[in-house]
């Protein structure tokens, strides 16, 4: 799929200190000489820090590895985590419409981004807080439908909770990732038919939740 | 149902304790020096005499894969590679491994790399598993930290580094040799083969690839026994598997099971059913997105296994059983899947790149109707022709499904068109 980088580019890219230290720990774990398998982690951390993945900090990257520029350029271009253009300030909303997810509501949550944050996705909200695209298969296939917003996955969503989502995220609360059915992971809905010992044990949060609770200060 | 005791993925809900302490209290990493200790015949050997088939979706025996590598090295490094690039649409089991029951995949690379004479092993996570990853490296850190990895690992004697790599998005990635492409940081595009990785694989050297609960299974295989774990499921399908349903059940849910359980008690058993009853039920796609639906008169005896799946020309895959009911459309539903592909193909072989955007243009007309029925022959013609013409087998997962859909729902397509055409 042909992708491109976006016609309004910055003038340069920097790692921040922390993130260039945390870069030279990833290019060690690769073997001498092999500093460039480090590319994925580095790209994507130069994302994180900008919110976007932009040319100079592509650039920036490939000097740090040694490589010609062409070949970080491919990198940028093939993998479609890497967002080439500017998203949502707030939120970029990932909603995943494959199958599992499409025959359970799926297209609901996408005419939903469609109504309330920008008709084609990929496109900035007026507020240029949002943004949203549907993307291939998350791998929460058991929790469907679901979205992605930034590292946290929301799952077993209706038209109704994820409008309450949003409602959160456009009065500026961090909603609680996790299940909107009221599921702790990936167990049926009624109750765990095995592996019982531990439901009494459990925390309030799942593991994941508990991540994203811990850095979200929530 | 599986009784508890035999479960070797005891919290896979994540409601028990994920540490290591947690892990050791449900009997992880106990002893593994000693089984270190018995030897590489003795682990290949074990892993082979367990029936261990390997759980990525193409159901390779693993024991035999691991007898591929050299048995001592030319001076090149050998390496482990796990594939945790769970993509496959309807497959989310790898992710409750990774989040939940990280020491059991731990164990499994110090074990396997060792058998394979591996000093250095690379996990290749997806990176849209992000708090997976995150959990997985506090693992990680905590077993460093413990002993169990690095130098001398766990008192084996053996070295063992383990080190967190991730993807960005890419579904070709979990093919093993994009994958290896895509960790030397290239575009995942696959390699011809031969070489084999385990002749040359990433940077060149013996590389086995192997699937997460491939390797998570693998210490509870060898302190339980090959026999314990052959005796679950049918011969030439042993052992213990866990599924991920998902669709149109009562509870959609991740659970571990015997191999050769029937979907039906699958279904009934762990998903309170099919919603609206076992009657309400259209279709199965019971491998993952790549393997072939079961309509319902095949569904009701259906046997979840590589082999019985096969003979009834589907697929296990990866054990990601999509259910769909009544009121699905299923044109629609298998369009998707086209799209999905037309998505995902690297554009590296001319019958896939171009051959998923016809298959997909033409199911597009299919869902609407604005065909004509000689066109479901020419679908299936083109699907014949991207199958087996493409270096990886994204162009067979591509036309699979299709074929599928116009094996057992030829009828439902030719009725659309019909109706279409009447109403114009």
């Amino acid at each position: 799929m042909l992708r491109r980088f976006h016609h309004t580019q910055p003038d340069s890219f920097e790692f921040s200190e922390e993130n260039l230290k945390w870069a030279r720990e990833q290019i060690a774990k690769y073997p001498e000489g092999r500093q460039v398998s480090a590319i994925i982690p580095l790209l994507w951390r130069a994302q994180e820090q900008e919110g976007w993945l932009t040319k100079p900090a592509t650039e920036y990257v490939a000097n740090m590895l040694g490589m010609a520029r062409i070949r970080a350029y491919e990198v940028a271009t093939f993998y479609f985590m890497f967002q080439l253009q500017p998203i949502g300030s707030i939120a970029h909303i990932q909603v995943c419409g494959t199958t599992s997810c499409m025959i359970c509501g799926a297209e609901d949550l996408i005419s939903v981004c469609k109504e309330r944050i920008a008709s084609i996705p990929h496109q900035l909200s007026p507020c240029e807080r949002f943004s949203w695209e549907e993307v291939e298969c998350l791998g929460a296939c058991a929790n469907a439908p679901m979205i992605q917003i930034g590292k946290d996955y929301y799952e077993d969503l209706s038209r109704e909770s994820f409008e309450s989502l949003l409602d959160d995220l456009f009065a500026n609360r961090k909603p609680i990732p996790g299940s909107r059915k009221g599921r702790f992971s990936s167990e049926p809905q009624t109750g765990v038919k095995c592996l019982a010992e531990y439901e009494n044990g459990k925390a309030k949060f799942s593991p994941a939740v508990s991540l994203a609770r811990i850095e979200g200060d929530q | 149902m599986l009784a508890d005791q035999d479960r070797i993925f005891t919290n896979l809900y994540g409601m028990g304790d994920c540490t290591l302490a947690g892990a050791r209290k449900r009997g992880h990493w106990d002893g593994t020096a000693e089984l270190i200790k018995k030897g590489k015949d003795w682990i290949i050997t074990q892993v082979k005499e367990s029936g261990l088939r390997g759980r990525g979706g193409a159901g390779f025996p693993t024991g035999l894969k691991w007898s591929f590598m050299p048995r001592n090295s030319d001076g090149r490094p050998h390496y482990l590679v796990v594939n945790a690039d769970e993509s496959e649409p309807g497959t989310c089991k790898d992710r409750e491994i990774m989040r939940h029951d990280p020491h059991t995949l731990i164990e499994g690379c110090l074990i396997a790399g060792f058998a394979m004479n591996s000093n250095v092993g690379y996990i290749y996570i997806r990176g849209e598993y992000i708090r997976e990853k995150e959990l997985l490296q506090v693992a990680i850190d905590e077993a460093y930290d413990a002993g169990l990895l690095g130098g001398n690992a766990c008192n084996s004697g053996w070295d063992f580094d383990l080190y967190l790599h991730h993807g960005a998005g890419a579904y070709i990635c979990g093919e093993e040799t994009a994958l290896l492409e895509s960790l030397e940081g290239k575009k995942g595009m696959p390699r011809m083969k031969p070489p084999f990785p385990a002749g040359s694989g990433l940077y060149g050297c013996p590389t086995t690839v192997n699937n997460v609960e491939s390797i998570a299974v693998v210490p509870t295989i060898l302190r339980r026994g090959a026999t314990w774990f052959a005796s679950f499921g049918r011969e030439n399908n042993t052992g213990t598997k866990i599924f991920a349903i998902s669709g149109h059940v009562n509870s959609p849910c991740v659970v571990e099971e015997t191999m050769s359980i029937s979907l039906r008690e699958l279904i009934d058993k762990h998903c309170d059913g099919v919603r609206g009853g076992w009657d309400n039920l259209k279709a199965v796609i019971p491998g993952g997105a790549s393997v072939p639906l079961l309509p319902k008169s095949l569904c009701d005896d259906a046997i979840m296994d590589f082999d019985w799946l096969r003979d009834h020309q589907s697929g296990l895959g990866t054990a990601a059983v999509i259910v769909m009911d009544q009121s699905t459309d299923i044109i629609k539903a298998i369009w998707r899947l086209s799209k999905f592909y037309k998505h995902e193909s690297c554009g590296q072989c001319t019958p896939c790149r171009e051959g998923a955007g016809w298959m997909m243009r033409v199911m597009d007309r299919f869902v609407s109707g604005k065909a004509d029925i000689e066109e479901i022959d020419t679908l299936l013609q083109i699907t014949k022709q991207v199958e087996g013409h493409t270096i990886c087998a994204l162009g067979d997962a591509a036309a699979w499904p299709v074929q599928g859909l116009i094996r057992h729902f030829r009828n439902e397509i030719e009725d659309r068109i019909l109706q279409e055409k009447i109403s114009v």
